[in-house]
């Protein structure tokens, strides 16, 4: 066997592959060890892009905790003065804003947003597509301007500074992140549900509205929690809007506090319960965004559970 | 012989009915979806129009000068904006520089070295990170990182250019490194996230063709993955920037509130943003129509940036 392969003219190809594979052979130490070193440096990328969370959380348990007690939770907020430093009251007037102030957006925001969600889901013309490409530009604008918007057309017809014009900037705001979620889950419906439903006679709303938006449901909870977890959290516009109260308000036509703009004016305060308070606040405020976010997720993890 | 006439219209009854079915949408229905669509666009158009009419009595009272202005000082009605313009570059810009290595090393970790196992919950805390509301951000910036960063990292950042540009001026912990760290942590979620989206689209043939050829993982990640996800990751990058360029309270927070021009990443700044979220309140109409101007500066800035961002991310996408 040996003799006839040597007896055999050398194959080009084969004497080729050999080249290569001694060349890779050589160079192959380098190469793993080089590889080795960059995938260990993407790996410390990652940890590096996860460190700050830790740090956050460790400074906001760490700060916040000790400030936090039931009254903390309930009362209205009080000035410190020389002699009592430590009296700050509690922060119930900017839960309560926050409550009335994204629960009026959410009004808005959430029919609004499901029904142009639906409306982009079904509809393929071309003003449609603009609509869609401007909502998306919508959802990376700065917040503030949302916040100049509220100010021009409601604050200043309005001649008060209100929480209404706070919810009306928040409910923009959400408006565009429900429509893309609610889009995308409205498409990912099977069509065969929709054509099963025309095809026994029902007209496009009917099944729309009975069929097509009960399984794209989950779907648009998961992106109406993640926008209200995005608005309670938004402090420009409000600033900018709000104005401020320190009793309880639950008037949205009047002046309100609210969670993080509590925290915006408590950081820069003159005494030091403030600046603690600031953490205290900022923490109820991190608990409401992370029991949404976790909402969400399990609202999106029971759906995929249905799917399967 | 059947003419093509009595054909198409046999009996006055139309043949395309057979085939392509009438839905009937019900009338109320899409009055609503339309109705609604409109409603909604005319909102956006008033939006747009609300920042232009604020701006107006600044535009034509000072003109283009508000642009190229160095002094800001609202109490003596000079409103010349460059300073700002060029501490909101300068912060997303030294921002984008640590959070773009970082973000695109982490999204090329999930999808490709960790196991999915694991990639998961770590995808969530990424994803986390964008959920921390960003006057939190501010806050922490403003009580745990200026401490560290006077005592620790501006030192040791002046020592490298023994005290020169850019690293020159006194070391306070609040200013632009300031402000472009924490930027630099905020927009990362952003850029991890679109990242993952677009290296995902990223043919498996040639993954497998690179491997089958003996390309070691560094090597199919570094000529094959980042170069075939090279436009879509541009498009992540500028969607990070386009958060980083307007975002208001957590810089507001941390880079210390001086409309003067920055000379070095020491000094203290103002973004347009940041000016906007700080004087709003208080201001004489002058300063507002002012304060209106440098929000369609930022409207402006931020618009185009997303929709080149947009149209990058989906030929990324579509690969």
């Amino acid at each position: 066997m040996t003799d006839l392969l040597a007896k055999l003219p050398p194959d080009p190809l084969l004497e080729r592959r050999r080249v290569v594979q001694l060349m890779s052979q050589k160079t192959q130490r380098a190469r793993s060890l080089r590889s080795g070193l960059f995938l260990s440096l993407l790996v410390s990328a990652l940890m590096v892009a996860i460190i700050p969370l830790f740090f956050v959380c460790a400074a906001l348990v760490q700060r916040g905790f000790k400030v936090l007690s039931w009254g903390f939770l309930t009362q209205v907020p009080q000035q410190p003065t020389l002699m009592q430093q430590d009296t700050i009251g509690g922060v119930g007037n900017a839960i309560i804003g926050s409550l009335v102030v994204d629960g009026v957006a959410a009004l808005v925001a959430v029919p609004l947003g499901i029904i142009l969600g639906l409306y982009l889901s079904e509809t393929q013309s071309r003003p449609a597509t603009a609509l869609r490409s401007i909502t998306e530009i919508m959802t990376g604008l700065p917040s503030i301007l949302l916040g100049v918007f509220a100010y021009v057309y409601l604050v200043l017809n309005m001649h008060a500074f209100t929480g209404f014009a706070g919810a009306m900037a928040l409910a923009l705001l959400m408006t565009p992140v429900i429509t893309k979620a609610a889009e995308t889950a409205l498409r990912n419906v099977p069509r065969t549900l929709t054509e099963a439903g025309l095809a026994l006679g029902a007209r496009q709303s009917k099944v729309s509205l009975k069929v097509v938006l009960p399984v794209a449901a989950p779907g648009i909870i998961t992106g109406v929690l993640l926008a209200l977890a995005r608005a309670i959290g938004e402090t420009a516009p409000l600033l900018l809007v709000m104005g401020a109260s320190i009793q309880y308000e639950w008037n949205p036509l009047h002046p309100m506090s609210a969670l993080p703009l509590m925290t915006f004016n408590y950081s820069s305060a003159a005494y030091d319960s403030q600046h603690a308070a600031a953490w205290g606040v900022a923490i109820v405020l991190v608990a409401i965004v992370l029991i949404l976010n976790v909402m969400s997720r399990l609202v999106a993890a029971f759906m995929r559970r249905e799917r399967h | 012989m059947i003419s093509s006439k009595s054909v198409s219209g046999l009996n006055g009854h139309d043949f395309t009915r057979g085939v392509m079915p009438r839905v009937k949408s019900g009338r109320f229905y899409s009055y609503v979806l339309r109705g609604s669509a409109v409603l909604f666009s005319a909102v956006l158009v008033l939006f747009v129009w609300s920042i232009i009419r604020q701006s107006w009595p600044a535009w034509s009272h000072s003109g283009l000068s508000i642009i190229t202005g160095t002094n800001w000082a609202p109490a003596d009605s000079q409103f010349g904006a460059l300073p700002l313009i060029l501490a909101t570059l300068i912060t997303a810009g030294v921002a984008l520089l640590f959070a773009v290595p970082i973000g695109i090393g982490t999204a090329l970790t999930l999808n490709y070295i960790v196991p999915p196992r694991i990639a998961s919950p770590l995808t969530v805390l990424v994803e986390l990170l964008a959920a921390v509301p960003s006057v939190v951000y501010g806050l922490w910036g403003l009580n745990v990182l200026v401490p560290w960063m006077s005592t620790t990292i501006q030192p040791w950042l002046a020592g490298l250019t023994s005290g020169g540009w850019p690293f020159s001026g006194n070391a306070i912990g609040l200013g632009l490194v300031l402000a472009s760290t924490v930027l630099s942590i905020m927009v990362l979620p952003t850029i991890v996230a679109i990242s993952r989206d677009v290296i995902a689209a990223v043919p498996r043939d040639l993954i497998e063709g690179a491997l089958s050829l003996g390309a070691t993982r560094s090597q199919v990640l570094l000529k094959v993955v980042v170069p075939s996800a090279k436009i879509g990751l541009l498009g992540a990058v500028s969607l990070g920037a386009g958060r980083a360029l307007g975002e208001t309270v957590a810089v507001a927070m941390v880079i210390g509130s001086s409309p003067s021009m920055p000379h070095s990443l020491f000094s203290l700044g103002s973004t347009l943003a940041s000016t906007i979220a700080t004087q709003f309140i208080d201001s004489s109409p002058q300063q507002l129509a002012a304060l209106g101007a440098l929000a369609m500066i930022l409207m402006f800035l931020t618009a185009s940036v997303n929709a080149i961002a947009r149209a990058l991310v989906q030929r990324g996408v579509k690969g």
